[in-house]
Formats: C-alpha cells, structure tokens, sequence
C-alpha cells in the first residue's frame, strides 16, 4: 500500500520536475562547487607563492576562523554577539599558560583551548536563550568585559596588562618548528582552519543545520512542530565558543605571546565588521571579510598611517549606508553565475 | 467509550485583571470535527495558544488523550500528538515546502538533531514529505522557496507541516483565513479530506465553513463556554444568533 503510493508519487515527480528528484535537489544543494575548491586550492598554494607575506596571511586565516566562528550563531541561528572575544581570549591564554607551563605541544594547546572556550559558551549559552536582539547584545558585551577585567585582575596568572611572557612552543606534532617568517604558522592556521571549516559546512548541511535555519527563520513555528530551540541554540553556541577559542590559541601559538588585546572589545567588533564586509549565512564571508578586512587596514595604514582608522570609518560607514545588500545587489548581477557557484542563495 | 481526545477542565486565563478565558471546559471526542466559534475578542486564540502551551494557564488543566499535559512543554505537547496551524502563516519564509516538511518528519523521526549527517540522505524522510506535499497538492511547488508561493499555497503549506508532525489532534486556526476566493476550494477540499484517525478542532470564524465541516460547536463568547451541541441545535440556537446578529449589527 505505502509502497505502491511512493511510486505513483516518484513517477509525478518525473512529470512536474523532469530535471531533479526531491533527493537530487535536496543533495545538489550540499554539493561542493568549483569556486569553493578554488578558494581552498589558492589559499594552500600562497604557502608557496607568498612566502614573504605569510604573517600577514597567517592573521588574515586566524581572523577568518574568528569571524566564521561568529557566522556559526549569527548567519546560521541568528544570534548577534558582541562579546565572543571572551572565548577567543580564553583560549588564547588556555594555549599560552599550557605553553608556558610545559603543555606546549601545539595541537594537544588547541584542543584544551577548544574545549576550554567551549565550556565557558556552553554556560554562558544559557543566558542568551531569551530575550531580544539588544538584550543579546548587552549579555555578550557584558561576559566579555566581565571576562577581560578577571584577566586584568588575576595578572599573577595572566600577566595583566605586561602580558604573557616566556610562552615557548615546541614544534607541531614534534614535526614542524615554527620558523621566523611565518610559513609554518600560516601552513598550521591554514590547514586547522579547513579542518574547521569542513566540520562546519558539514554540520549546516545537517538535519540539525537546517533546524537551525528554521529557528532563525521563525522560532514561534520551529516550536510547534517539535524542535527544542533552547537546545539546538546551547550546542550552537557551544561550538562557535570553541571555534573561538581554537582561533585564540592560533594566535597565541602562532605569535608566542597573549595579552589582554586578545579579550578586546575592539575585536568583537572587528570580527563582526569582517562578517558584514564578507556577507553571513554561507559560511565564507568569514574568511572572504577577513581577506578584505586584513588588506583595506594593511593598505590603508601604509597610505595614512595616521589616519587610516578614518578611511577604514568611513569605509564601513558608506558599506552600511549603501548597504551592503545592494552592494552586493550589483555584484551579485556582475558575478552572478560565480555567486550562486558559491551556494549562496539568490535574492 | 473511547478516550477522549482532549479535554479541558476549567482552564482560565487572565492577563492582569483581564479574563480572555474562563473556566472553558471542553471535552473532544476522538475522531470529532469539533468547531470553536465566537466573535472576535472571545478569547479563541488564547484558548489555542493555553492548548499548545504557548502560555501558561492560570488555572485549570489540559488533557490530551487521557494524559494530563498542562505542564508539559509545547514540543512535549507536540511529541505526544498535538498540532496547530496559525490564522497568520508562520513558515520557514527561507526555506522550500519539501524542507519544512522534511524538518517536521525528522524531528518525529528523530533525525532532527542528526549533525553529522547530509540533508538528503535520509531517502525515507525526503520520500514521506515528497508523498504528502504531493497529497497536499504542493507537488509541483516544492522546490521553490516558500515566500515566493501564492498565499493559497502558503496555506496548504501550513497544514501540511502540521500533518507532518502525524498529529492525533489538529488544531486548524481559521485555515482559510485571507485565502481569495478562487483558491479557497483546495483548502476546504484538503480540510474535508482529512483522515479519519486525526481529530480536528477547528477555530473558525466563517460560519459557512463550520457548518458544511463540523459534527459538533462549541460557542465562546467573552472567554466563557457559551453553548455546545451538534451543528442542527448551535444553528438554531437563539442566543447564538443574537450573539452572532448582534456583532454583524456593528459591523
């Protein structure tokens, strides 16, 4: 009986779309495209065809970690924050003490600052289950200022305002030392950010991912066809606190050094910056923001280095005056067949 | 006697010193096509939302096939069988009809908060919501995006996804609430057809289609239980008239 109704529906399937089953359309939308592999093919070749700019990509592939990190919440769930330095700063300094206290090896520090940061998300996940947007915005600028001035505080741990000195990081899996122009370290963020990356992309293309999107798009509804919002939010947030933390240990690792810089609010700002710039909810505007965000401030302090805050100001006050929907808008119409490669929804 | 599929013993609710319901008791006989009807302001979608546990009732309780689920969670309520559909669309604007259903069937399967696997996979999910949006007559729409649909469409939509949660109990929210004249059969007809095992409480407003659809009416007026009885005794009913007249006189 069940069967026989699946094969007459199969068969109006065929009249109605002849090109694509559900399941196909369901699976093309998951597929790799070819822009996405070229951006992964040229981000690993600049190992070797940029060798002199490696720090600086080694700080661009952080920031797009970061920046995808809060992508996860806020083009996935809808979440706005502006305090996830609290977790990139946790696991920043999570690396650099294990560091500095003999734990130095690099993957076991990223991992400890993973799940440090992610502990301390999964907690404070609690106290964004409710409320507006502004409200949001207020607790995660509160935890992390709460979380910057226990750092400041605890300076016999952290260093205080001095920072973290004498972090000595062995090499990579006993392999690969970390050399004084950056190759290693962009090589090692590179390829912990793919890594991430990959995790990510699977896990919004999930049943959970889409139920994500659901509870972004409407959370009334998502309710009442039986989805635990509150759930699906605290393992969310979770794991973007871990993402951030995992960033944080990067660059302390990366860097040799933390301060309190790491629990800026600057860089909650910057990280959010970077996602307007690059787009959220189709998980490269992280890493696309970063690129744009990293070369803008590199190029505009080496113009004005006074004043290169203004232009970057002004830039981004014209992005959201434009808007960046219509800029966008007109790229989208320019690049339109590479956009929509990218996966990215039309408008 | 069978269980009765709902029940509701002297539910109340009052905002401040407002009453939008009052000791509203309600028994729905499983397999009915129960109507709720009142004027506007009768407290019909307070009484939904306390039935969905939205909101918190005052006082009173709630009971599902024999269970009481007065503290139970919406998507508790939901698990054990419950499902509405909203007056005003609430869908997944974002989405297409084949993944909204296909989130409504793996959160009933328990696939829903699978991450590690790919959405498209799961071919018994994909084949169920393809069957029923066929069923639904949203075969041919279900790959676009839902806010681009016709709003007829989005209608069918929202029933569909409480079907697919495989409700014992339906909750229809005025279903053809807005829907243009031309397109108002499809929701009637999907209305009419609906399987024999689910138990529809329908909250409407129209009385044309509560009297072509229900075996039984409950009236609320001004939060209270009003009058109940077959469709014959409610129609002929004297004061639900002039509850009724008496609004139409000030419209």
């Amino acid at each position: 009986m069940r069967m026989s109704s699946r094969e007459v529906s199969s068969s109006e399937i065929k009249t109605t779309q002849p090109a694509l089953t559900p399941q196909a359309f369901l699976l093309a939308k998951t597929k790799w495209r070819w822009p996405e592999v070229a951006f992964w093919l040229v981000a690993f070749s600049l190992i070797w065809l940029m060798p002199n700019r490696h720090l600086l990509l080694n700080e661009i592939a952080i920031l797009g970690l970061f920046a995808l990190s809060i992508d996860l919440i806020l083009g996935f769930a809808g979440i706005i924050s502006l305090g996830h330095a609290a977790f990139f700063g946790l696991g920043a300094y999570a690396a650099g003490l294990m560091a500095k206290h003999g734990i130095g090896e690099p993957v076991v520090g990223l991992l400890v600052a993973g799940g440090i940061a992610g502990i301390a998300g999964f907690f404070s996940s609690f106290l964004i289950l409710r409320g507006s947007d502004l409200t949001r915005l207020m607790i995660t600028l509160g935890v992390a200022l709460i979380f910057h001035e226990i750092a400041n505080r605890m300076a016999w741990l952290t260093g205080g305002a001095d920072g973290l000195l004498g972090i000595i990081i062995p090499p990579i899996l006993g392999q690969f030392e970390f050399d004084f122009r950056g190759a290693t370290a962009y090589t090692y963020s590179l390829v912990v950010l793919f890594l991430l990356f990959l995790l990510a992309r699977r896990i919004i293309h999930s049943p959970f991912g889409l139920s994500l999107k659901a509870l972004k798009d409407n959370r009334l509804r998502a309710g009442t066809i039986g989805i635990a919002s509150a759930r699906r939010i605290v393992a969310i947030y979770t794991l973007a606190a871990a993402y951030a933390g995992i960033a944080g240990g990067l660059l302390t690792q990366t860097t040799a050094f933390v301060s309190l810089e790491v629990l800026d609010f600057a860089r909650s700002a910057d990280a959010l910056l970077v996602l307007v710039i690059g787009g959220s909810g189709y998980l490269y505007g992280g890493p696309i923001g970063a690129i744009f965000f990293k070369i803008m401030k590199d190029g505009l302090s080496a113009l004005t280095p006074a004043y290169w805050l203004f232009w970057m100001g002004f830039a981004l006050v014209v992005l959201v005056l434009v808007g960046r929907d219509r800029i966008t808008g007109f790229a989208d119409r320019l690049f339109a067949p590479v956009v929509a490669l990218f996966g990215r929804k039309a408008r | 006697m069978s269980v009765l599929a709902l029940e509701t013993r002297g539910l109340s609710k009052s905002f401040g010193g407002f009453k939008a319901n009052t000791d509203v008791s309600l028994k729905v006989q499983a397999g009915a096509r129960h109507a709720l009807i009142g004027p506007n302001g009768a407290g019909k979608t307070t009484f939904i939302n306390l039935l969905t546990g939205v909101l918190p009732a005052t006082a009173g309780s709630v009971w599902l096939q024999g269970e009481d689920v007065t503290t139970i969670s919406p998507q508790g309520r939901v698990r054990r069988g419950m499902a509405r559909t909203f007056q005003i669309n609430q869908l997944f604007n974002e989405l297409t009809p084949l993944e909204t259903v296909g989130l409504a069937i793996s959160e009933r399967t328990g696939f829903g908060a699978q991450w590690w696997r790919r959405i498209g996979t799961n071919s018994a999910v994909v084949d169920e919501a393809a069957e029923l949006l066929m069923r639904m007559r949203l075969g041919d729409v279900m790959l676009r995006q839902t806010k681009v649909l016709p709003y007829g469409k989005q209608r069918l939509l929202e029933i569909s996804l409480a079907l697919a949660c495989q409700p014992s109990l339906l909750l229809l929210d005025e279903p053809a609430a807005g829907v243009p004249e031309d397109e108002r059969h499809e929701i009637l007809d999907i209305v009419t057809a609906l399987p024999e095992s689910v138990t529809v409480l329908l909250i409407e407003h129209d009385m044309e289609l509560v009297f072509t659809f229900a075996d039984r009416i409950s009236v609320l007026v001004q939060g209270m239980l009003f009058a109940e009885g077959s469709v014959e005794e409610i129609s002929n009913d004297p004061r639900v008239k002039a509850v009724y007249l008496g609004e139409e006189a000030h419209v």
